[in-house]
This record gives C-alpha cells, structure tokens and sequence, in this order.
C-alpha cells in the first residue's frame, strides 16, 4: 500500500515540478514529514506482527532444517521423512478428508437448516438450540463423543441405539458362549452349528456335551441332566453343560452336579435336510421323533450360539475419522447455520417474489435464485471452514482411543505429537508446521482477495 | 508403563488435562508442623514429586516424621505427571526444590546428564549399600557416581486372580506359563474367559511382554534390549512375542477377544474380573491392581482378590520387573545439605516403615521388617519383591526413550497394540518394533 502511495506521490511530484519549483519544496517538507508521522503509527503494529506472526514462521522454517536436538544441518531431510513415514502420510490423507469433507457437510447442512428454519414458527427457538453447541469447547465436546461413541452399549449411547434396534428385529441367542467339547463327539466351528461326528439311527440316544457356559448364563429352571429315552421311531438324547463345578467331572460323561440346558434347538438331519427338530426340556433332554429308519446326523444349529450384537465399532481404525468429524458437525453446524441464515435475509425478496409469481417452484426458486444470490456468503462460510478444519486438533486428540490414534492423526495431531508427545523431535514437527502453513495460505489469500474485493 | 499410580488412568488425554487445572490449584504444596529445636531447626526442605491423593498424603506423614526428628519443616510440591519439563523450568527459574522424588530411570539419568544432580552422600551411599540389592544402586548411579535413592517400589509381575473364579473351574495358582495357559483354558470351559487384558492402554501390552522376555530370554539379554545394544529383530525378541501372540490368538483366554480388548483401559480391565459383572478370571498388572480392587469394589484382599506372581516362562527364572521412586537432590536447590539429610532418613527403614503402615507402598529396602506392611497380600508382593534380589529388573519401556515406550498410539505401544490385533506375524512386529527402537535411540 505505502510503496503505490509514494510511487503516486512522486509521479504527481514530477508532474507540477516544471510549473511550481520553490513552493514544491515546502509541500514535499511537508509530505515527508507526514510519511515520517504514518511510520511512527504503523510501527507498533509492525513490531508486533514481526514479533508474533513473522519471526516464529521464519524461526519455524529454519528449525525445520535441522535435527531433532536442533544442532546438526539436515538440509530437506525432515521434508524427505515427511513423505517416508507412514504415520505423517496418513494424517496428510487424514486432514485431505477433512478439509473436503468437513466443509462441504457443513455449508451443506448449514444451508439446509437456515433455509427451512426461514420457514417454521419457532425459527429463533430451533436457531438457538442449534447454535448452542458452539458454546461448548472442544475439550468438552471431545468428552461427550469419546463417551456417545463407546462401543460396549452399556455406556455408549450411539451403540445403545444401535444395539436396541438391532435386537429388536431378533431374538438374542440362549447359549452365545457355548462351545462343544473337543474330541467328545461333537464338531463344528466356533459359533456352530455343532453336529454329532458319527452317525444315529433312529433308537439310540446321544449326549451332547457343551461348555463355556457361565453358571450363571445357564437358565435358573435347568435341572440336572437326564437323558430321555428314544421312541422306536426317534432320537432321544440330553444337551448339557459338561463341566461341573470345580471342575470334578469327567469330559464326555454326566457326572453329578452337571446339569442340563434347556431351550437349545436340536435337529436331526439326513441328506443335509432337517428330519426332525425339537427344543431341549430343562433336564436337557430332547426327544426327536417321526423319523423313518436310516442314518441321522444330529445337530445344534448355529443360532443357538449366535453372538449378540455388538453394534458399531465406532472407534475402529475405518470409522474413527468420520466419527471425529461427526461430532465436528455437531459443533459447526449451528455456526454455518447462522452465517447463512444472515446471508439469507439479506436476499432482495423481490427477486423471489418475481420467481413466485412467474410460475417457479419452491425447488426452482431454491436452485436457481437463492443459492446463486447466496454464493458469496456460501464461500465465505467454506472457505473459513477449510482453514478452521486445518488446525482441528483436540477433537481428534480427545476421541481418538490409543489404539487407532495413528489411524484418526490429522496434520496438527500429528505436528503436536511429533515435537512434544513423546517424539521430541522439533525440527519434524517444524516441517509439519511449515507444510501445514503452506497448505493453509492458498485459502487465506483467497480469503482476504474476497474481503478486499466486496471492501471495494 | 509410566506412572504406576494407583489412580484410574482413563482417557489420559482429558484426565491429565485436567490435571493441569487441578494442579493449577494445589501447586503450592503444605507446610508441615513447627521446627521443634532439632539439628536443622529453621531449615525448609522442598520436595517434588507426581504423587497425588493418597499417595501424596502418605509421603507428607513420612516428611513429617523427618522434621519431628530434625525440626527441618518440609514442603511437597506437586511436579504434576512430567517431571522432567516441571524440574527444568524450576532450575530456570531460579526456585530449585531440594529434593525431587523421579519415577523413571531414563529421567534420573537426563538429570544426571545435563548436571543438575548432586552426588549422594557417603552416609546414604553406605546404607544403601547394605540395605538395597545391588541392582537398585545401579539404577541409580550414572557414569560411577551415586545419585538416586530407590525409595518406592512397585512390582509389575503379578497376575491377580478371582478366587471364586478358580474355585469353580478347579484350577489352581500356576507355576509355569504353560500351566497358567492351561487354567485360563480350564476357566474359558467353565463359562468365564481367562485374561482381562487392557489393550487401549499400551503400557500394560509392554508390561506383558517384559515379564515374558525376562523370563523367557533371561536379565543379560533384558538388560541388553533395554539399552538397545541387541536388536528387536533378535531370535529371542521373536520368540518372546510368539510366545505372547499364543495367548493373544486364543479366542478363550482374551475376554471378549482382541477387539473388545483394544477397547479395554487399565481401569476397566480390573473391573472386568473384580467388578459387579465379572468377565473374566485374571487379569496380569502391577501390586497397584489390588489397590484398584479394593477401593473401587470393595473387595477384600487376599481372600475375594489375590495374586501369583508372574509364572516362569520355559523353564526360566520367575520374572520380577519393577519400577521405583528414586529420591534425587539438586544442586541448584536452596538447601541442599537439609534435602541431603532428607535422603538419608530415607535410606533408613524407619521412613520406610511410615509409609508401609500407612498402606500402598513397597520398600526396596530389605531392612524393612514385613510386619510393617498392613495386610497378608502386600507383604506377599514384599516379600517376592525383597527374594527376587539382584535378578529385579526396571520395566524397559520405562528405560527406553519415551517416543518408543511412552508414547500413546506410537512407538512400543501401538506396535504391541497391533499385534493384539492380529498376532499371526511376531517377525514382522518384531522388524517394526526394530524400525521404531532404531528412530528413538538413535543408535
């Protein structure tokens, strides 16, 4: 600015030398004294800016040259670790999908919601219940999410959700922990289904044996096991718990104390199609009956062992970064809301009346004047964003459990931990910082283009 | 692990957070009673330390039994959880304690290194001498000269176990590694899975794997790893985790398998087997795991809680990794000669014994007559502590440099944190644990 001021001056200086020689003098006396005046003014914020802005980039950028101890020359050497290690590429892909996703949901959402609280009754009520969460910091915000997104159901309130859901539309399994005893004549991987190894023929009776079931995760009306006798036409049998407490019984056999467990699903199957099926009564035992002579496998389908529901891994290595910018959503929304709900309102409401009356539809009218009116203010909302979502930093720090840190790490995470989370090495985390300043300033400048264009 | 304190450790990142603000408002510590005319009446002693809660009150009432007896007044500044940083902005400064209570070896020795530490007296260094195992001096002296008393201990091989847990699959207290796998398979048949294991936090995955690889490879070797003079890619480093990835793939000895373990803290995994809702039957951590089970459900140590120590691995010795406080005085400190007197009353056992009758503490010190120690358990982890001897070993990941061993989701924690994940290939955690070690040491 001060060197086109004086580029002007002197170009204008030159002009009215030939006409006015003596009295030019005085005035560029007086012109100097006035540029000498504007220094002494700017100078404090120029102090400041040098102190606080300018020399801890410029330090920053040759602290990246050297070591980790900061007295050996490195040259680009922490540059090249920057693309060799795959701990700092991952957070470079991490915050690429910030900064593409995090803004776009956002002004995005923000659009939406200031478009329709435009039309509901409660609009200042719904604006204030969605700007709310900009009050919480992110440290708390962090809190909450590490907490909402827990996988263990009992604390988690995402996965509670999800859970009760699930098991709604299904009955949980009775005996998820069981599993057959090996080498006793039951197969099957784990989960089931479990069949017998050898084959019956309608007459004879088998046992099942089972462990892995808790005592108290075996139903309170099991009583002790007793095998049922088949009917001519038939199996009969016993399921039970083959471990008796202390551990005294012999593998493969009833012994005292074992007792039976009801409600298991049994099926007698020939050909691979289900001959039979019945449900084990509470001394265990279980009767299959109807079935034409020949040679029977019996078996406990899988869904007696199924699993429960674990809901989501929320916090896994594949979900944790959308899971972190989900509750970045929660945070901004209500900001690029509110920015968007101004812009709105600024909008010339002749221009949608004119649409209105002219035949448009709401959805015409939305497309093709509201947002091209509100492109302005839109940039300014997605640009700010981008610079904000660079330096996210204590969301991810605060969700991220241990494990998956390194998988969640955005650039800032990363600069952090590098320099003083353990790693110590200062001059990695400079070139971080420095690439991560060159990665910002794009969107700065565009940024202060814009305010100095709709300035002007 | 970094700080055996019996305190929970959940999400490290917001609890030391706010730390920090707690700190902020108890930074200046107490000042305990009147001079009382003795030798050094008139004198303060400033003492740091990261003890906190009851830890730091305990340690106040063996301050105070120091200036009953010299009339010094004491004063306990907490230093908060990284000393290192609290001491050297202290020394800047110019407003030096006395004396520093450090809880990681590879900190004694940074002190030592950048000159900030004054040799301990002849006096301490004698009582030393016959009251500590020799390892305990080592661990305190760098390049020859004496400069950290071992104060407090804590013993990181002992595997806790419910007893009604045992009682009902009918197993009892193992012997070898082998026979411990063996219970727990017993146990996962009885309907109750074997190990709780804390898998989101890593210090306890390196904790696993120093009990095995001190056993299994033997203290010159430990020792050598530690000190990183042996490679990770060693024969012995790959067997060690094979021999810990037999336990981790065993769907029935990790409780709810490696998933639901990754997402396990410390805190959580205690509660697992001595909580309301027990999951499983053992969990392998420190003697501070019995604090946690007795303060936070109320269970009775020794008869609803008890331990064995750490099982020999393949014939080996019984591994005791270890840990310690080491008192330290500061050559900038305003009163050295009292903070040195401080140091020798703590190499007596009467210091000792103060704090073993108040509870949560273990004393290096062989001196320290048992009966101190307020009930049957922690002078059981007394007592194996004072037997193992010279063959004590420091916990390594404590003595690496903390980008290896100390760093939430980098280094020796994520690595192991990983191989919990997916245990089928040791070689390969091994070449990445080597990769890491080689970056951290710089050797």
């Amino acid at each position: 600015m001060a060197d086109t001021m004086t580029a002007r001056d002197r170009a204008r200086d030159r002009a009215r030398a030939g006409a006015a020689r003596a009295p030019a003098d005085g005035r560029r006396l007086a012109r100097r004294r006035k540029r000498r005046l504007a220094v002494v003014f700017v100078l404090p914020a120029l102090l400041l800016l040098g102190a606080l802005v300018v020399y801890p980039v410029l330090f920053s950028f040759g602290r990246s040259l050297f070591d980790a101890d900061g007295d050996r020359f490195v040259g680009a050497g922490n540059y090249v670790a920057i693309v060799q290690d795959p701990a700092t590429l991952k957070a470079i892909r991490n915050s690429a999908i910030w900064v593409v996703v995090a803004p776009t949901l956002l002004t995005g959402l923000g659009l939406m919601l200031a478009v329709l609280t435009e039309k509901v009754r409660w609009a200042t009520a719904f604006k204030l219940v969605l700007f709310l969460p900009m009050a919480v910091s992110f440290l708390a915000a962090g809190i909450i999410f590490r907490l909402a997104y827990e996988q263990d159901p009992d604390r988690g309130v995402l996965n509670a959700a999800v859970v009760g859901v699930h098991d709604s539309f299904g009955d949980a399994a009775a005996y998820p922990t069981a599993r057959a005893r090996e080498g006793q004549g039951l197969t099957g991987s784990a989960g089931g289904p479990y069949s017998t190894e050898g084959t019956v023929r309608p007459g004879r009776s088998v046992s099942l044996g089972l462990i892995g079931v808790a005592p108290d995760a075996v139903p309170a009306a099991a009583k002790a096991a007793a095998a049922a006798a088949p009917a001519t036409d038939g199996i009969g049998g016993v399921v039970y718990l083959d471990f008796a407490p202390g551990g005294a019984g012999v593998p493969g056999r009833i012994d005292a104390g074992e007792n039976g467990l009801p409600g298991m699903t049994v099926e007698a199957v020939r050909d691979g199609r289900v001959a039979a099926s019945t449900v084990s009564a509470d001394d265990g035992s279980f009767r299959l009956t109807g079935l034409a002579d020949g040679d029977y496998t019996v078996r406990l389908p899988a869904a007696n062992f199924a699993a429960p529901y674990q809901g989501v891994n929320w916090l896994g290595p594949a979900l944790v970064t959308p899971a972190i910018i989900g509750a970045y959503l929660w945070v901004w929304t209500g900001f690029a809301m509110v920015l968007i709900g101004a812009g709105l309102a600024a909008i010339p409401r002749d221009a949608l009346e004119a649409a209105r009356m002219d035949g448009a539809s709401e959805g015409q009218i939305f497309r093709k004047i509201t947002v091209p009116l509100l492109s302005p203010v839109l940039t300014v909302v997605f640009v700010t964003l981008v610079i904000n979502v660079m330096k996210v930093f204590d969301l991810v720090y605060i969700i991220a459990p241990g494990p998956v840190q390194e998988e969640a790490n955005v650039l800032a995470t990363r600069m952090w931990l590098v320099s003083f989370g353990g790693g110590n090495d200062q001059g990695l985390g400079s070139a971080l910082s420095v690439v991560l300043l060159l990665l910002v300033v794009p969107a700065m400048v565009f940024n202060i283009r814009r305010f100095r264009r709709s300035g002007a | 692990m970094r700080r055996p304190s019996t305190t929970t450790r959940r999400t490290a990142a917001t609890a030391s957070a706010a730390l920090a603000l707690a700190l902020g408002a108890t930074a200046c510590g107490g000042t305990t009673g009147p001079a009382s005319g003795g030798e050094l009446s008139g004198q303060t002693v400033t003492v740091a330390g990261v003890w906190t809660g009851s830890e730091q009150q305990n340690f106040k009432k063996v301050l105070d039994a120091f200036t009953e007896k010299t009339g010094a007044k004491t004063v306990f500044v907490p230093s908060g959880d990284n000393v290192s940083t609290f001491v050297g902005s202290k020394i800047e400064g110019g407003n030096a304690p006395d004396v520093v209570m450090v809880p990681q070896v590879g900190v004694l020795q940074q002190f030592a290194k950048e000159g900030w530490l004054l040799p301990l007296s002849e006096q301490t260094a004698r009582s030393a001498g016959s009251t500590l195992a020799p390892v305990w001096r080592n661990y305190g002296t760098v390049d020859g000269a004496y400069y950290g008393l071992y104060f407090k201990a804590a013993h990181k091989s002992t595997v806790w176990y419910a007893p009604e847990a045992f009682a009902q699959a009918g197993v009892n207290e193992p012997k070898s590694y082998a026979d411990m796998l063996k219970a727990g398979r017993t146990l996962a048949d009885s309907g109750r899975p074997a190990f709780a294991i804390a898998g989101e936090d890593g210090w306890t995955l390196t904790d696993w794997f120093e009990n095995i690889y001190l056993s299994q490879a033997g203290p010159e070797k430990y020792d050598q790893l530690a000190q990183h003079r042996i490679k990770w890619t060693d024969e012995s480093v790959v067997r060690a985790l094979t021999t810990l990835g037999d336990l981790f793939k065993d769907k029935q000895l990790v409780a709810g398998g490696a998933q639901t373990a990754l997402g396990t803290d410390f805190p959580t995994s205690v509660a697992q087997v001595f909580g309301p809702e027990p999951k499983a039957g053992m969990v392998y951590e420190g003697d501070f795991v019995g604090g946690v089970a007795k303060d936070q459900f109320g269970r009775k140590l020794g008869t609803d809680a008890k331990f064995f120590p750490f099982p020999a691995v393949d014939g080996g010795k019984a591994p005791v990794v270890s840990g310690g406080d080491a008192a330290v005085v500061l050559k900038d400190g305003k009163n050295g000669k009292a903070g040195m007197k401080l140091v020798e009353y703590l190499s007596g056992s009467e210091a000792a014994e103060v704090w073993a009758r108040a509870g949560g503490f273990l004393s290096p010190n062989k001196e320290v007559g048992i009966a101190a120690y307020g009930d049957e358990i922690t002078r059981g982890t007394a007592d194996s502590l004072i037997a193992a001897g010279d063959s004590i070993r420091f916990d390594m990941s404590d003595q690496a440099p903390a980008a290896f061993g100390g760093t939430k989701g980098a280094g020796e924690w994520k690595l192991l944190q990983d191989f919990l994940r997916d245990p089928s290939d040791p070689q390969g955690t091994a070449a990445k644990l080597e990769a890491e070690a080689a970056k951290a040491y710089g050797n």
